[in-house]
């Protein structure tokens, strides 16, 4: 039995450029797929595909167990959208946006606008429902889009790049709308550049790159698949190092490395925070003050690397025109630059902006 | 009758039938469009003022060195007369940069992505559209007939066969509409809708016998200027506010639609409307941001 997205060999090609290069996903009921990709790696053609908005060249998919090329009507019944663009009328009220989307879902004019009062409230927008929505914030446009895509409460629903430009308190909320509604019980496809929404959001994940699935499990496989934890100390003085260094070579499973300015020590190894326990005795035993320690985890950003060869941020040149542009800052075509050295901090371990460690011990 | 609680799921709406949800479905969006217009009423009153400024250029600046055949040379009243059935229909035909604009603006905007993954009915968003154009044009046409007639227009018909012309030139005006919505969705750009909607308008209406009579022009162009879909409304317009000059030949070329004013109007537009709808909605249905 198919899951509530189903997706078999999709094939999109515009012009020269193949952006989706076989697709395959099987969502269960319930659940949260996280489509991970850069820009044009062919995450928005697929959603564009299965909410019906464009045709594939090949391939099939069903939605809530509707067939998306037959009876793109009846999936339309089932889905809600909402996309990168916050796509509501800025000239309309909160609520006069609201009441519209649910009048073009055929709803009677006193059902749809109950169900407009009902969001407006839930999403906390009742303060400024009868303002236009140009007078709204970037996050509350992003609340009203999501809003909208919710008037039936569609057991399925495909967000795409829900939290792109949005600053971390507004991402922070518009995450806790979404667990909210997945636990609820509805399907959910998500696209992300944010390697970290997807840890956050999904139950698994795919990544996929120019047009293809590059890799696909829960978040802890695909770390598991890029390489385990790893100890990193920070010592006081640099004369401490070379004592740390052996106290590490000892515990390590692995080659470790030594960031001799920043008086940063890195080592592979297994044990988790029981042995984390052990070498910090052991370090304090030698003497060696200890500044910041802590037991990292690989992130998704180091997976993807070790996937892709490139940074997640980074966008492809050749595939931008399917995917249009994130829209985000901080993407810099220098990055691109950066890869090869990011890659291979990456394997080393070092990796430039880790993730904040749990089992951290101050 | 179970109460009403935020958890409570919201039953999925039962399909309608096609041609009850078109029609409910294309108001929903007409609505919308004309509480846009009057939350920017600067894109009505812009639309207001140059067609005035045409009147008043046209009737003072030409007005008296034009002289229409029948009437007596440097006649003004007369050129007044024949020139306001032109202004009106080439007002009208500003809808087409209009709707082209809005059509954009929301492709840009990913408004019609939105609409195109909801349950409604397929040629609604551009109908809708349309609608609120048709509405905005007829706003236009009532001001406008004010102006023209504080400066001395005059009908010289019964009401209704002055409020038929008006009928005609509104016809006119939907069917341009449908032109803009293929505009607008096949640019990129509202900036380019709104000069893609207008840049041919003037060739088409200059090349009528909207300003000045045909037989001033070359002979080829006598003939395109009265086959001119345009032509056709305008001289039925004319015909129908009583500003031609009785007892004239009406055609310098003996063209049919000249002959027969008001149904060429009729039938040029709902050729127009045909062709230009079916392209549209066709487009709208694979339309991609």
């Amino acid at each position: 039995m198919p899951g509530a997205i189903y997706a078999e060999a999709l094939v999109k090609t515009f012009g020269d450029v193949k952006a989706l290069d076989g697709v395959d996903f099987d969502v269960p009921e319930g659940s949260v797929l996280g489509l991970l990709g850069p820009n044009g790696a062919g995450k928005t053609t697929a959603v564009r595909v299965l909410t019906t908005l464009l045709r594939p060249d090949s391939g099939s998919a069903t939605v809530a167990g509707i067939d998306v090329l037959r009876h793109p009507d009846r999936v339309r019944r089932s889905i809600g959208l909402s996309g990168q663009f916050a796509a509501v009328d800025e000239y309309l009220t909160g609520r006069e946006n609201l009441v519209m989307v649910g009048r073009l879902y055929q709803m009677s004019g006193r059902d749809a606008k109950r169900r407009a009062a009902e969001l407006l409230e839930r999403f906390h927008l009742t303060d400024a429902a009868d303002r236009t929505a140009k007078t709204y914030s970037g996050g509350m446009r992003r609340r009203l889009d999501l809003a909208a895509a919710l008037v039936v409460s569609p057991p399925v629903m495909f967000m795409d790049e829900p939290t792109t430009g949005l600053d971390p308190r507004n991402r922070q909320q518009l995450w806790d709308v979404i667990q909210e509604l997945v636990a609820g019980g509805t399907t959910l496809l998500l696209t992300t550049q944010y390697l970290e929404e997807a840890d956050r959001l999904a139950h698994d994940i795919c990544v996929i790159d120019h047009g293809r699935v590059i890799a696909r499990g829960t978040s802890d496989q695909l770390k598991a698949r890029t390489g385990g934890e790893r100890v990193e100390v920070v010592v006081h003085t640099p004369e401490q190092i070379r004592i740390a260094d052996e106290v590490l070579r000892r515990f390590g499973t692995g080659e470790g490395t030594i960031e001799t300015h920043t008086r940063k020590l890195t080592v592979p190894v297994t044990g988790g925070a029981k042995l984390l326990a052990e070498v910090i005795r052991e370090l304090d035993t030698r003497g060696v003050e200890i500044d910041d320690i802590g037991l990292r985890r690989p992130t998704l950003d180091d997976v993807f690397i070790s996937l892709t060869g490139h940074a997640a941020e980074t966008g492809t040149e050749n595939g931008a025109g399917a995917d249009g542009d994130g829209g985000s800052g901080g993407r810099k075509d220098g990055r691109r630059k950066d890869t090869k050295r990011r890659k291979k901090a990456a394997k080393d371990g070092v990796d430039a902006t880790p993730e904040p460690t749990k089992e951290a011990v101050k | 009758m179970s109460a009403v609680t935020e958890a409570a799921p919201v039953r999925t709406p039962q399909p309608r039938g096609g041609i009850g949800r078109s029609v409910r479905d294309s108001l929903v969006v007409a609505k919308r469009n004309l509480i846009r217009m009057l939350r920017i009423p600067e894109v009505v009153i812009f639309g207001l003022i140059q067609p005035i400024m045409f009147v008043v250029l046209f009737t003072y600046v030409f007005g008296g060195s034009i002289t229409i055949p029948g009437a007596a040379p440097g006649n003004a009243q007369a050129y007044r007369e024949f020139l306001m059935a032109g202004i009106f229909a080439q007002t009208v035909t500003f809808a087409t940069a209009g709707a082209g604009a809005g059509i954009a603006d929301d492709m840009h905007k990913g408004l019609i992505d939105r609409f195109r993954s909801l349950p409604m009915s397929r040629g609604a968003v551009l109908t809708g559209r349309t609608l609120a154009d048709l509405v905005q044009t007829a706003l236009t046409l009532v001001v406008l007939a004010v102006v023209a007639l504080i400066i001395g227009w005059r009908a010289h018909e019964n009401l209704a066969k002055v409020l038929v012309g008006f009928a005609l030139l509104l016809l006119l005006g939907y069917a341009f509409s449908w032109i803009g919505a293929l505009i607008g969705l096949t640019v990129r750009t509202p900036e380019a809708a709104t000069s893609g909607g207008l840049i041919w308008l003037f060739p088409l209406t200059f090349i009528s016998n909207a300003f000045v009579p045909v037989n001033g022009m070359p002979a080829f162009l006598q003939y395109i200027a009265e086959w001119n879909p345009f032509s056709a409304t305008v001289q039925a317009a004319r015909d129908l506010f009583g500003n031609s000059i009785a007892g004239r030949p009406v055609s310098v070329t003996g063209a049919w639609p000249m002959e027969h004013p008001v149904w060429a109007s009729i039938i040029w537009s709902l050729l127009i409307i045909a062709l230009f709808r079916t392209l549209a909605v066709r487009k709208y249905r694979s339309a991609t941001a």
